[in-house]
């Protein structure tokens, strides 16, 4: 997606065609003689692996939504009846609720890579600031599309993170009424949720052009954080050899994806979305999906009502600024023997977080979740400031050509 | 002059067609109707039981309080209270209080005669409510909100 494409059409039309609408030249340059880092891992095939879901999650909503019915007395029943009436509506709506699951699992390796590769700084912090946009749309989008079936979950989920604004002074309650369309999470929220859950997967597809766009344009990380420094040695093209690669990742991801359909199609939800919605009555133990557990966990670590809001939304708002709170030089944890420990121990955090956003918040899990919290901001503002300034690196290759010859050599020998 | 003009007339355009988009989200006129005042027999609630009706999509809870609960919210002492209220404040008649089942922290019903103040429980994020149905423990940082209401007669009550 950016310079001028080498691309020739070989035939008549192809030539006539493509003086009027170089499209055929934007593919070629951007997937087919892009260069692509010859040392580049399978962490980084997960780029390919959110499209596909990202295509998968709305082919399957577009078909889910010629049977599902927006209204607080019916779209509880209108799931049951794709459940057992549409002709493969059971396989739709799986696919479709398990493909938002590990649509969050590979953006979650996604983002952990560019965290240890250093994927995040210069040139290359539009880009992650992109991602992280893009994060945000989905995280939208993921809570609306849980309100939809109208379970249990789904209107104690909507209520407790709609009230999530009402914490903000003087216009909270104002806000919280607007978004609800009444005096409660009701049938005008389910309408309007239906409304943005539909639109945003579309506002992801054009994020994620830009996403692409940017990353054509500063090129490609890799697990060495050197730049490319000559073309010819230091990469390969696109296709076939990234092609391929990514191919094989994808595969290997739709077995991973089926198996969760196929054999434990609800094993990430909940039993209470069984249940139709009762305003009456709140379930013993709300628990949000998977995916937003550790920031759950981040919010009911604070004991203020306004303070937990701020910390859950500081979590995600902090990667914004990891391009200039992070001071090394030096992009991969590859070469960084001490923050890659830091690393870990943050991984292990975030998974510890989520473990202790589905517990119930009383006793030795609060403790747990506060000192973990404070490592994980500690990790973007305290740590990665100061490691830059302190940790000694190890010497860097002196181009990916180096690297990946040199361990070519080792191999051998 | 031209340029300053277009841009007022642009301004003001773009803001009137912004208004009905923004306002079109809040409560219809519909759902503010369905808002309307309604009424609860008294006579059916009995000495130390809560009832709960539905009014604009939330529950309120009519609790029917006994000597010892009406005791126990008048002795508190108003600094112990994250949220400062006399009982009196809170009830219009000593024996009924009316609350919005609504926990303050982030929206769950709590429940009724739990918890260590025997008040409510929000089974949520842990906040426990006095026989006041005031705050007293948990991350909710204010009293369960009292609805407008009237006793309309000695076994009528009129919500809104």
């Amino acid at each position: 997606m950016s310079g001028p494409s080498t691309y020739v059409p070989k035939s008549a039309l192809g030539r006539w065609f493509e003086s009027r609408l170089p499209i055929m030249g934007l593919i070629h340059s951007s997937f087919v003689a892009y260069p692509t880092p010859r040392n580049l891992n399978y962490w980084w095939t997960f780029g390919g692996i959110l499209s596909v879901m990202l295509m998968v999650q709305i082919i399957t909503g577009i078909v889910l939504v010629m049977h599902y019915t927006p209204h607080v007395d019916y779209a509880f029943n209108s799931i049951e009846l794709i459940m057992r009436d549409v002709n493969w509506g059971w396989m739709l709506r799986y696919t479709h609720a398990n493909g938002a699951s590990m649509f969050f699992v590979a953006v979650y390796i996604h983002m952990l890579r560019g965290l240890y590769y250093g994927s995040y700084k210069a040139p290359r912090e539009v880009l992650w600031i992109l991602g992280v946009i893009i994060y945000l749309l989905m995280m939208a989008t993921g809570f609306m599309g849980y309100v939809l079936p109208w379970g249990q979950m789904s209107f104690w989920g909507a209520t407790v993170i709609t009230n999530l604004f009402s914490a903000i002074p003087l216009v909270g309650e104002s806000i919280t009424t607007w978004l609800w369309g009444g005096y409660s999470v009701d049938n005008p929220t389910l309408n309007r949720f239906f409304s943005l859950h539909y639109l945003l997967p579309f506002m992801i597809a054009g994020v994620v052009v830009l996403h692409v766009w940017a990353l054509h344009v500063v090129g490609q990380n890799n697990p060495d954080g050197v730049e490319v420094k000559n073309v010819a040695r230091d990469t390969l093209p696109f296709t076939p050899y990234a092609t391929i690669k990514d191919g094989f990742a994808m595969i290997c991801f739709m077995m991973f994806f089926a198996w969760w359909i196929f054999y434990v199609p609800n094993y990430l939800g909940h039993a209470d979305n069984y249940i139709e919605a009762n305003p009456l009555s709140t379930p013993a133990h709300i628990v949000p999906e998977w995916y937003y557990l550790p920031f759950y966990a981040i919010l009911r670590a604070v004991p203020s009502k306004l303070g937990g809001v701020v910390a859950m939304f500081s979590a995600i708002i902090v990667l914004c600024f990891l391009p200039w709170l992070d001071t090394s030089k030096v992009r991969s944890a590859k070469y960084r023997p001490v923050y890659k420990v830091f690393f870990w121990l943050f991984v292990a955090s975030a998974i510890g977080l989520g473990y202790l956003g589905a517990m119930p918040a009383e006793g030795g899990y609060v403790l747990a979740s506060r000192l973990l919290a404070v490592y994980y901001f500690a990790f973007f503002l305290v740590v990665m400031p100061l490691l830059g300034l302190f940790e000694t690196p190890r010497a860097l290759p002196a181009s990916i050509a180096d690297s990946v010859l040199k361990n070519a050599h080792s191999a051998k020998a | 002059m031209l340029f300053i003009a277009t841009g007022a007339v642009g301004a003001v355009a773009v803001g009137s067609v912004a208004w009905p988009l923004i306002s079109q989200m809040n409560p219809d006129a519909s759902t503010i109707a369905a808002g309307a005042p309604i009424d609860v027999d008294l006579s059916a609630i009995a000495e130390g039981a809560i009832v709960t009706v539905k009014w604009r999509g939330k529950p309120i809870f009519v609790r029917h309080r006994t000597p010892k609960e009406i005791k126990e919210a008048v002795e508190v002492p108003l600094s112990s209270l994250p949220d400062p209220q006399s009982d009196a404040q809170r009830v219009k008649k000593p024996e009924w209080l009316v609350v919005i089942g609504v926990c303050t922290h982030l929206g769950c019903i709590p429940l009724g005669h739990q918890g260590e103040y025997e008040g409510w429980f929000c089974p949520c994020h842990g906040s426990a409510y006095d026989t006041s149905g005031r705050i007293r423990k948990g991350p909710a940082p204010k009293n369960l909100e009292v609805p407008s209401y009237a006793f309309t007669s000695d076994t009528k009550l009129t919500i809104g």
